[in-house]
């Protein structure tokens, strides 16, 4: 393959050009209306070659590599007509190396037997309360071999692993539907998701406890975030901002992104780090072939660094930071986030609430969704805070706002920190992008709160 | 074509020797999106690929397996056959239908498009559009596609069909100081038009619509959606409400309430996938059932659900022609198109009504709250205040928060001018009386 694929990228006239070819075995079972639903299996294989004309890209896909000389000459024809203003890629010493996954239980070698026992157990666990109308379990486990190689000389085969994992219980009455879940996620080791009664039948309860719970009264409130929905919060307040294809064009963005302007207070780090083991996140090699690295977005409350492809790099005059990753084969590399997390500090949980006469503590997510200046994202628990002690459960509520204004506006931050590996990342129709996020928990003042 | 054809035929043959009943379902798409970044051509792209997917009834069982590029026959007979222990019971027979209705959903003129003209397509629109704003950075994609569809299975069921595919997406910023104003719209459908005007007149007046900010108070106020707003805040829920498979999971708040009038007497929905040239039609659904179109709600009353054959089976009732094929699962109950009937109202006498309110265009975030219940909750994108009768600029820092069956049970007006948005809802404006908004202080 390495020879094929050097062969031909070395004969093409683009000033660059890379090939990804991929293989992937999927398998899925789904739980719904309280029994199996689907279980199915599937396997995939294709590539692209990407290549560089003056600043313009072309990019084609395709299943079978039999014409490959085609489509290098179809993506060499496309970039030329797409010429943009040129650039120079950063230089990097070419890369060849081979990663393996290296998984403690490998999913993709369990029986699908045992797979159905575990989460027939798991469906049992949440049919138990009396309330509970319907069950949902969605898992996916994913083996996937990536082979890159780039008309600079690098060739890297690197095993990518992935397993996802979420539980839903819905509970109805009164001609309402309430719904709680779990959701979790691993390189595609499955002890991850193993032993989880306990936690399925806790989300029962807690889908049937909503039916009588309030709506909260919409409005301005000093919330405190779960370590979940605080991950939750800083990719989507403040990660998506830190990509950098969307502010190396946009010449008022930068003026408002600048490096070291202050964003928040002395306590507020922020960062990004490819490199922790064992995160869904994680990689050795991105996917232009540059090396995995951790960067500080803030630092002491201060604008420290941005997220980079090897393009937005070079015409912001930055490093890159091996951040641009594709989904798949069917799409070119972007900036993406990889493990997005806000680092502890030394506030203590009893700390915060102790403080708050009346305000929202919020747990665990729904969803989340960000406009790079405005954000919102929904907890899938909350509670009322009345004079520094936790009071009534309310429905799920959603929390939005400016990230300029949030993020001065944390005043504490927790010694907690916690990665929920339980997300997916969407952007430029690449959905779902195995990202991790983090958090302590965190207190934020005058944080808007609507009804879920 | 006729090589693939050989292929599948042979995999059903294959896939029959190990099993009762066999289905071949198989998509073969080519793409070409252009893809304009901050008012500039970036990227010009192509992409081919072909899904197989394979379901057999094995010992009474359902199994289930895709591939996708380079795999032999066996290997997806064998990984069907892994599966069918631990599927659905197998409790329905595939149609043995050959013959169909014609639906257009095919244009000539997709295919012969070249790059060069949508390239000068997406910098037309551009143009357009900044001749309004110079500032605004626009993004902007025009893809075109054509996908053959090939069905066939043990029971002599055959259909094959070509779709075309033809879009337009343009997404605008403005940033002013940490201001950002983001507007946007898209038209898609099977056919190709070289006229941007329609896309570029509807950017140009939420552009207009938002020239300057307005301060709103938090409180119940009345509410006008415009289509988009309609389509980002109010459809998510209904789509998953109407699934077959939902009502009898007991998932659906319209469980039970077939008959009963839940929403505004005013209120008439269907689904329909026998309209020319639109994303979601089609001859037949990915099961082989013919399309048609099926009433949702009639003048407020709930009418039907959508059904595929399995969930129709369980449910003791008829497939709807509703089984849908998403990515590597197996048909489920889904829309095609959602059509909501126009009304009489027009925009600028629902303004007029308005002493204190809001025109909700965009909706960001409102799929993430309690879907099932019909709960929507997210913040304003693009949002307008009104007062005394007269729009007076965007909203920002602004929340709405209800509920889908509320807002659809006392409508004061629909718009009589429905249009389709992303291809697969066609909706009016809706004015609804009282709607919980919360605003930064």
């Amino acid at each position: 393959m390495r020879d094929r694929f050097s062969r031909v990228l070395s004969q093409c006239s683009a000033d660059y050009a890379e090939i990804r070819f991929e293989q992937s075995q999927t398998t899925q079972i789904s739980y719904r209306g309280g029994k199996l639903e689907e279980v199915s299996r599937s396997y995939s294989s294709g590539g692209n070659v990407r290549a560089l004309v003056g600043g313009g890209w072309g990019f084609a896909c395709f299943n079978s590599l039999e014409r490959l000389s085609h489509y290098v000459a179809l993506a060499v024809r496309q970039a030329k007509l797409a010429k943009g203003e040129a650039f120079e890629l950063p230089r990097r010493e070419p890369v060849v190396d081979v990663v393996e996954g290296r998984v403690k239980k490998d999913a993709s070698g369990i029986p699908l037997a045992e797979k159905k026992k575990l989460f027939d157990e798991y469906n049992s666990a949440m049919l138990t309360s009396p309330d509970i109308q319907d069950s949902r379990i969605a898992y996916r486990d994913v083996r996937r071999r990536v082979i890159f190689a780039s008309s600079e000389g690098s060739y890297i085969e690197q095993e990518k692993p992935d397993l996802t994992l979420r539980l839903t219980a819905i509970a109805r009455g009164n001609g309402e539907i309430q719904q709680a879940g779990l959701s979790l996620g691993s390189v595609g080791d499955f002890s991850a998701v193993e032993n989880l009664h306990t936690a399925a039948k806790e989300i029962a309860r807690r889908a049937a406890a909503l039916l009588h719970a309030p709506q909260v009264k919409g409005g301005e409130y000093t919330v405190i975030l779960d370590p979940i929905l605080g991950g939750v919060f800083v990719h989507e307040a403040f990660g998506h901002l830190s990509e950098s294809d969307y502010v190396y064009q946009n010449e008022p963005l930068q003026q408002v992104m600048v490096l070291g302007k202050r964003f928040g207070g002395k306590h507020l780090n922020i960062v990004d780090d490819a490199t922790i083991p064992g995160l869904r996140g994680s990689y050795k090699y991105d996917d232009e072939g540059m090396p995995a690295g951790k960067t500080y977005l803030i630092r002491e409350g201060v604008l420290v660094g941005r997220l980079h492809s090897r393009e937005t790099a070079s015409r912001m005059a930055e490093e890159p930071s091996g951040n641009a990753r594709a989904i798949n084969y069917l799409f070119p590399p972007i900036v993406r986030m990889t493990n997005t997390f806000i680092e502890p500090g030394n506030a203590s949980f009893e700390e915060m609430l102790g403080e708050i006469k009346e305000g929202v503590y919020v747990r665990d997510w729904y969803g989340g969704t960000s406009s790079l200046e405005m954000f919102t994202f929904s907890a899938g628990e909350a509670y009322m805070i009345r004079n520094g002690k936790l009071a009534e459960m309310l429905r799920p509520v959603v929390l939005t706002g400016n990230v300029f204004v949030t993020l001065s506006n944390i005043d504490a931050i927790g010694s907690d920190l916690d990665m929920n590996q339980g997300g997916g990342c969407g952007k430029g129709g690449q959905s779902p992008l195995p990202v991790s996020n983090g958090s302590p928990h965190i207190r934020i003042r005058h944080c808007l709160v609507g009804g879920g | 074509m006729k090589k693939q054809r050989e292929q599948l035929l042979r995999l059903l043959g294959s896939a029959g020797k190990k099993a009762e009943q066999a289905e071949v379902f198989a998509v073969s798409t080519e793409m070409a999106p252009v893809h304009f970044e901050a008012n500039r051509l970036k990227q010009i792209q192509s992409q081919e690929s072909t899904t197989i997917a394979l379901r057999i009834f094995r010992e009474g069982k359902v199994g289930f397996a895709v591939g996708q590029g380079a795999g032999d026959v066996e290997t997806l007979v064998d990984m069907a056959v892994q599966t069918a222990p631990f599927g659905p019971r197998a409790n329905f027979e595939f149609p043995s239908v050959k013959d169909y209705p014609r639906i257009d959903v095919f244009d000539a003129g997709v295919p012969r498009l070249t790059m060069k003209q949508m390239v000068e397509l997406g910098s037309e629109l551009i143009a357009r559009v900044r001749e309004h704003t110079p500032d605004l950075l626009c993004d902007v994609g025009v893809t075109r596609g054509i996908s053959s569809v090939y069905l066939v299975n043990s029971r002599g069921g055959e259909a094959d069909w070509e779709e075309s595919f033809f879009s337009v997406t343009l997404e605008g910023m403005l940033v002013q100081g940490t201001d950002m104003l983001l507007v946007g719209d898209s038209e898609s459908s099977c056919r190709f038009s070289s006229d941007v005007s329609p896309l570029a007149g509807r950017v140009i007046t939420q552009l207009e619509r938002a020239k300057s900010t307005a301060a709103l108070s938090p409180g119940q106020m009345p509410v006008i959606f415009t289509p988009l707003g309609v389509a980002s805040a109010l459809l998510v829920p209904l789509v998953l409400a109407f699934s077959g498979r939902a009502v009898l999971d007991g998932a659906s708040p319209l469980k039970g309430r077939l008959g009963e009038e839940v929403f505004d007497p005013k209120l008439t929905l269907w689904d329909d996938a026998t309209l020319s040239y639109r994303l979601g039609s089609c001859p037949c659904d990915g099961e082989g059932v013919p399309s048609q179109r099926i009433p949702l709600v009639s003048r407020g009353v709930v009418a039907n659900f959508l059904y595929d054959l399995l969930t129709a089976a369980l449910a003791g009732k008829k497939s709807t022609g509703s089984g849908r094929r998403m990515g590597d699962r197996l048909p489920a109950p889904g829309i095609s198109s959602l059509v909501i009937e126009e009304g009489r109202g027009q925009f600028e006498d629902m303004v007029g009504d308005i002493k204190d309110g809001l025109v909700v265009e965009q909706l960001m975030g409102g799929t993430q709250g309690n879907l099932l219940n019909g709960d929507f909750s997210g913040n304003v994108l693009l949002g307008y205040k009104v007062e005394r009768g007269n729009i007076t600029g965007r909203v920002k820092d602004t929340m709405i928060s209800g509920n889908v069956y509320q807002v659809l049970k006392e409508i004061i007006a629909i718009g009589s001018e429905a249009r389709w948005v992303d291809g697969i809802f066609r909706v009016p404006h809706l004015y609804c009386p009282r709607l919980s908004v919360a605003t930064k202080a």
